[in-house]
């Protein structure tokens, strides 16, 4: 098969060329440089991989990857079974389904930094508003970011909540590419509603439900914006993740170190996300 | 058209010309949100820009604890920063590599009455003076209520099992007995940091030790009793129900409306109540955090913070010049008035009569010889960062106090390796 002449010229592709080399590739390369070296962002010193030995023998380092793949799987999967399910709610043409579809989208909008100082409040252990409502009903709330054991979940509840709008628009855009035919078909064979939806719905949606579980995925994997502004990853090391763990040496002033941290983090997000994305692909072409 | 152009012109000329002639300088300075900084820098600079109008202050606030590290570290290291800035003296003063990024100060005039225990720990390992004291020296101990020890009897306790004989006793009146704030975590660390005095008290080398690589936290009994300290109040069911959450701002205000009768905290935190609650300044007493024996009971103090100049500083004469009337004890006795919430490290300058009772409860510790320890962080340039995590563990319950002094030791190594210091 012999390659057809592209009708455009080579230097069509520079300026885009220049933006990827300048902003991305260089930086890439410069930060698997300075993950070798004592760094003060004037002078690196180099110092072989002893960053790297460092980085693994942080002590919260265990705890904060088992955190981050909670995180991740958590919000990811609930994302896509809650945001299917209210898709296929929003599309079934019920009562204010504009209105509705509005209210679920829009916590989304909503800078992620004031969601979680807003949701820290509502969490006080005492003040808050939710423990105070739970107390008018006679509840003793528990200390929903101040409970090791459970800060790190009140944040997953926080980010589904703002998150699950993006899953299921996608998903609304997913089941509106879904010929009415194939309803129509089934409804004839006499399927009932449910085995429509696993039989039909479930399988022609899935280019949306790839979208929703790599985007939720390496979102669920690098999040850190509504962690540090809900716990700063406390109490203690409770609900650090590795993106925290990593923006602490940074804060410290470990420049060399928290770099180390970020190329363990991007090898890390590729090692899950590549397979899974290849292994979605395969299943495709099976259809 | 064209008449517009030249009367644009016209005045954009007048104006440039005005500049020079009165050569307006506008200092950019970064100070730290807390009540206290914002009291003593208004004072100074009121009474400079009055003295000469031609220098006027933009004035940028930041946070403090780890977060206000970064900003400074980052703003520094990338040039950012502005023509003066207030930080810590001591260790976190060595970690910004002074010799690098700061100006020399040690031939400003006003230095000449700087005490010689201040400049020590805003010197350069070249052995340059780089800062200007800025605020008074603390100490770290235990604010309490004045009222609630009238009411129950007690009397300011010299021993830790005095104190832990105090709370009992307001436990069992239905108050809170000790406050903790973890809202604001570095406030977490004061029963560790405090306990320097008695540390020292019991193991005299251990700042060189631990320097040098030879003493750790988890290895030395006088060192591990700090966290113990903490286990032990927090195991005794003393503390606010909301301590995981509550703020700096909580804490003292519990401690100055007799909701609590303790609260450990550095001696600052009475700029807090100043400008909260006036009204109950005078409720607040102070004492040093006590340890095992009543004949050797003293206080951890902190120095004061320091102005700096970063090296490649804008305006860096007019700082200059600003920081050496900083200096002076004329503009000493303008904070002392203005925050007069502890002694002041220049010659002659001296706090006004009508003190606060917590202020007064420190002074005595200051007059008598040995009955004050500067606090570790101003003997040894190693101090690690998760300390304030750990201590939140600590009085969260997850974690036990030899078992958190043990993790702090490996926090500090990494720290040291991160500094290239010798031994480690």
């Amino acid at each position: 098969m012999t390659t057809r002449k592209s009708p455009y010229p080579y230097w069509f592709v520079l300026p885009a060329a220049v933006i990827f080399i300048v902003l991305f590739m260089v930086p890439t390369f410069a930060s698997l440089w300075f993950s070798l070296t004592r760094w003060d962002l004037v002078n690196a010193e180099f110092i072989g991989v002893e960053n790297y030995r460092q980085f693994f023998r942080e002590p919260f380092l265990i705890q904060g990857l088992v955190n981050t793949i909670i995180y991740a799987v958590l919000t990811s999967g609930t994302k896509t079974v809650l945001g299917l399910l209210l898709a296929v709610l929003l599309t079934s043409g019920i009562w204010a389904q504009g209105f509705l579809r509005t209210v679920v989208f829009f916590p989304v909008l909503v800078s992620t930094i004031g969601v979680g100082i807003t949701s820290s409040v509502l969490m006080h252990p005492t003040r808050g508003l939710i423990n105070v409502a739970l107390a008018g009903l006679g509840i003793h709330g528990p200390g929903w970011l101040t409970d090791p054991a459970l800060a790190l979940y009140s944040i997953v509840l926080v980010d589904l909540w703002k998150g699950i709008g993006l899953a299921t628009v996608i998903y609304i855009a997913g089941l509106a590419s879904i010929s009415p035919d194939y309803y129509e078909a089934a409804r004839i064979d006499g399927a009932t509603r449910r085995q429509m939806f696993f039989r039909v719905t479930v399988p022609l949606v899935k280019p949306a439900t790839i979208t929703v579980v790599t985007l939720s995925l390496i979102g669920g994997l690098r999040s850190f914006d509504l962690i540090w502004a809900m716990t700063r990853g406390g109490p203690g090391f409770s609900s650090d993740v590795l993106a925290s763990v990593i923006y602490k040496q940074y804060q410290a002033g470990f420049y060399g170190l928290s770099t180390a941290g970020n190329v363990i983090l991007f090898i890390l997000i590729g090692l899950i996300v590549l397979p899974l994305t290849a292994w979605f692909n395969r299943k495709e072409v099976d259809l | 058209m064209r008449m517009t152009t030249c009367s644009i012109l016209a005045a954009a000329i007048s104006v440039l010309a005005a500049g020079v002639a009165h050569a307006d300088v506008t200092l950019s300075i970064v100070i730290d949100t807390n009540p206290e900084t914002s009291a003593s820098f208004d004072a100074l600079s009121k009474a400079y820009t009055a003295k000469h109008p031609d220098v006027s202050f933009d004035v940028e606030q930041r946070v403090g604890g780890s977060e206000g590290d970064n900003i400074i570290k980052t703003r520094l290291a990338t040039g950012e920063m502005a023509d003066i800035f207030q930080y810590n003296t001591g260790s976190l003063f060595q970690a910004l590599k002074p010799e690098q990024t700061l100006a020399d100060l040690s031939d400003l005039p006003s230095q000449a009455g700087i005490l010689d225990s201040f400049k020590k720990v805003v010197t350069s390992a070249d052995g340059h003076v780089r800062g200007i004291p800025f605020g008074p020296a603390m100490g770290g101990g235990i604010f309490y209520n004045r009222k609630i020890y009238a009411d129950l009897g007690l009397t300011p306790p010299k021993t830790w099992a005095e104190f832990m004989a105090n709370n009992a006793k307001v436990k069992a009146a239905g108050k809170v007995a000790v406050v903790q704030t973890y809202g604001d975590t570095w406030t977490s660390q004061l029963f560790i940091l405090a306990d320097y005095y008695n540390l020292q008290a019991d193991a005299p080398n251990f700042a060189a030790d631990y320097t040098a690589n030879k003493a750790k936290y988890a290895t030395t009994p006088a060192a591990v009793r700090g966290f113990e300290h903490l286990e032990e109040v927090a195991k005794a069911g003393l503390f606010n129900a909301d301590f995981g959450a509550a703020t700096l701002d909580d804490g003292m205000r519990m401690v100055a409306t007799a909701e609590a009768a303790h609260y450990p905290m550095l001696t600052f935190g009475i700029g807090n109540v100043q400008q909260n609650l006036p009204d109950h300044l005078r409720d607040i007493g102070f004492f040093a955090e006590p340890g095992t024996d009543a004949q050797k009971n003293g206080l951890t103090i902190w120095m004061p913070a320091a102005l700096y100049i970063p090296a490649k500083a804008e305006h860096l004469e007019e700082a200059k010049k600003f920081l050496d009337w900083v200096g002076s004890k004329e503009a000493c006795d303008i904070m002392a008035k203005a925050v007069p919430s502890g002694p002041y490290l220049v010659k002659g300058c001296e706090l006004p009569k009508d003190i606060p009772p917590v202020v007064a409860d420190m002074l005595p510790y200051f007059e008598t010889d040995g009955r004050t320890a500067p606090a570790l962080e101003f003997l040894s340039p190693v101090k690690g960062p998760s300390l304030e995590q750990i201590t939140v563990e600590v009085g969260s319950g997850i974690r036990s106090a030899k078992d958190a002094a043990a993790l702090y030791d490996r926090d500090v190594e990494k720290q040291a390796k991160q500094l290239g210091l010798p031994n480690w």
